[in-house]
């Protein structure tokens, strides 16, 4: 596709910090690249605010290239917009069309306050992954990587969980703010392998208690959250975390889990 | 949610099974629905308490998650849009909440029976599903008529005198009380999408489906639940239409 320049208006939410109200500001931008991306639209634009001596909108991003999962952004509606397997630092203003109207929000969730403008706390994230996002090792010389086979479906199954990135798409879009495909696809990366068979039990406990704990709605299985996805992350690995719970759940019951 | 729902669609398919003995001689719902409130050990009374419990407990923990959800997400989205949502899944709450009204109404129209007390009166004498008297062909998979006639030939006693459900569906359904099967039909209509994205979605929380199993078990639940709105629906249907029609007159109680 060509380069174009195009004009668009933009609603953004901009709010001071947490303890103060938000509301929408409007902004036109006149001969934007269709070339640029998304977040190098909003570098400009905040190029002309500081310019015109005010503000400029506060939005997370990092690495730029869809491997960080630090962007984020609901734009129109979707968070990293409505283009299947992308992030917002991927989205081109190719997608958009001259004299489009742009609403950015920031994700909305009980769990995820806005810190300012487009910006939220994902904390609570990380607090689900240190409840169990990890293996427990002996530290020492690494063993052989060939003593433990693991087949090849099984390898990229695992693979497949593991290229979540934790952006929270996935909460942001679900009409109940749920975490149920990151904590799915943290819990199933782990407990596939036979490195997180020994805590496997233990780690749907604690993560999906974490994840509770923190406030998250309840999955009802209505597939945005796959659907908005950058990586893809399948919901077929929360049926899979639903049963290594309930499975857990019942062993926990019969004492056989031990301290959790 | 997904074990309360496991009974009520498990008693929906057995329910709409039942129902459909409408299609056949009046003697087959008669002498099921005789069956049923003849079981032994008060198992009709056991199987209703497990009804009610699986509907309470169904109730409570949608109007929960409701609420949880709610609190999840105090601030809305002004651009709202979905990628993939069903209408399905997205009106579960609304599709229960008006299910539960039809139930208490379900209940009073046919099981109560105090929507039209009449009911109760409705009486026949079984007499064997073909007419030919007594012969093997003749009986239901009930043996009612049998036990009931059981002394002799064929004695023209009040024993085999009961309650006349098929006249009750009948009359209940009848073109004078059309918006009762109206009723009925849109209420099948909103079960069948209840049970569209409840079957699938039952699986999935149970942790009992996989990559494989996924589409198959959403096919399944699409079956089942237009089956489900065909087989409840046909009978109102039936009985607007008049291919169903009393066996009893209804008489006024007064
Ligand atoms: C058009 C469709 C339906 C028809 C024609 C129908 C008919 C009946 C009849 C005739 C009875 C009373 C039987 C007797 O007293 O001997 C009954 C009972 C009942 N029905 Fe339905 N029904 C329909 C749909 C449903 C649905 C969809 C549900 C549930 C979601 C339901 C739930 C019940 C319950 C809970 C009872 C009471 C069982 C008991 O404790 O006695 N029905 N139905
Ligand atoms: S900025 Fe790293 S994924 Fe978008």
């Amino acid at each position: 596709m060509s380069e174009r320049n195009i004009s668009i208006t933009l609603k953004v939410w901009r709010q001071k910090d947490a303890d103060s109200a938000g509301a929408f500001e409007t902004y036109r931008m006149e001969s934007v690249s269709t070339s640029s991306s998304f977040l190098e639209m909003l570098d400009l634009l905040n190029e002309q605010l500081i310019e015109e001596d005010k503000d400029p909108i506060a939005f997370d991003h990092d690495c730029r290239e869809g491997i960080c999962g630090m962007c984020s952004l609901v734009i129109n509606g979707i968070p990293h917009g409505k283009n299947k397997l992308q992030t917002t630092c991927q989205l081109h203003m190719r997608s958009f069309r001259d004299g489009d109207t742009i609403t950015i929000e920031p994700y909305r969730s009980k769990p995820f306050p806005v810190t300012r403008d487009l910006v939220v706390d994902r904390t609570p994230m990380d607090t689900i992954m240190q409840a169990g996002g990890y293996v427990t090792q002996r530290i020492g010389a690494a063993q052989d990587a060939n003593a433990l086979p693991i087949s090849k479906e099984l390898a990229d199954k695992a693979m497949d969980a593991a290229a979540c990135i934790g952006c929270g798409a996935c909460v942001a879009v679900c009409p109940n703010a749920s975490a149920m495909l990151f904590t799915s696809a943290k819990v199933s990366q782990l407990n596939m392998l036979p490195q997180g068979k020994p805590e496997k039990d233990r780690r749907a406990l604690r993560m999906v208690g974490a994840m509770d704990a923190a406030g998250f709605g309840n999955c009802t299985n209505i597939g945005e959250c796959e659907a908005a996805c950058p990586k893809g992350i399948s919901l077929d690995f929360i049926a899979r975390m639903n049963r290594d719970y309930a499975v857990a759940s019942v062993k926990q019951f019969l004492g056989m889990v031990g301290s959790v | 949610m997904a074990l309360s729902g496991l009974v009520l669609v498990g008693f929906v398919c057995g329910h709409m099974l039942g129902n459909l003995q409408m299609f056949l001689h009046s003697d087959w719902i008669n002498e099921y629905a005789y069956k049923l409130q003849h079981l032994p050990y008060g198992l009709l009374w056991v199987v209703r308490t497990v009804m009610l419990i699986a509907v309470v407990a169904h109730v409570i923990t949608a109007v929960m998650l409701v609420l949880e959800n709610h609190r999840a997400r105090p601030e809305k989205y002004v651009a709202r849009d979905t990628l993939q949502a069903s209408f399905a899944s997205r009106t579960m709450r609304y599709t229960g909440f008006i299910l539960f009204f039809f139930i208490i109404f379900h209940l009073m129209h046919f099981t109560i029976q105090n929507v039209h007390p009449e009911f109760k009166d409705l009486e026949v004498r079984l007499e064997g599903v073909s007419g030919s008297h007594g012969s093997l062909e003749s009986r239901t998979i009930w043996g009612v008529y049998d036990k009931l006639s059981a002394h002799g030939e064929f004695p023209e006693s009040e024993a085999l005198a009961v309650h006349d459900v098929y006249s009750m569906v009948a009359i209940g359904f009848s073109p004078t009380y059309w918006y009762v099967s109206v009723f009925y039909i849109i209420s099948m209509g909103l079960l069948c999408y209840h049970l569209m994205h409840g079957i699938s979605s039952m699986f999935q929380s149970l942790g009992l489906r996989n990559a494989i199993w996924r589409v198959r078990l959403d096919r399944i639940a699409l079956v089942i639940s237009l089956v489900v709105f065909v087989g409840f629906a046909s009978i109102p249907v039936a009985c607007l239409t008049g291919l169903i029609e009393p066996i009893t007159p209804l008489v006024a109680v007064h």
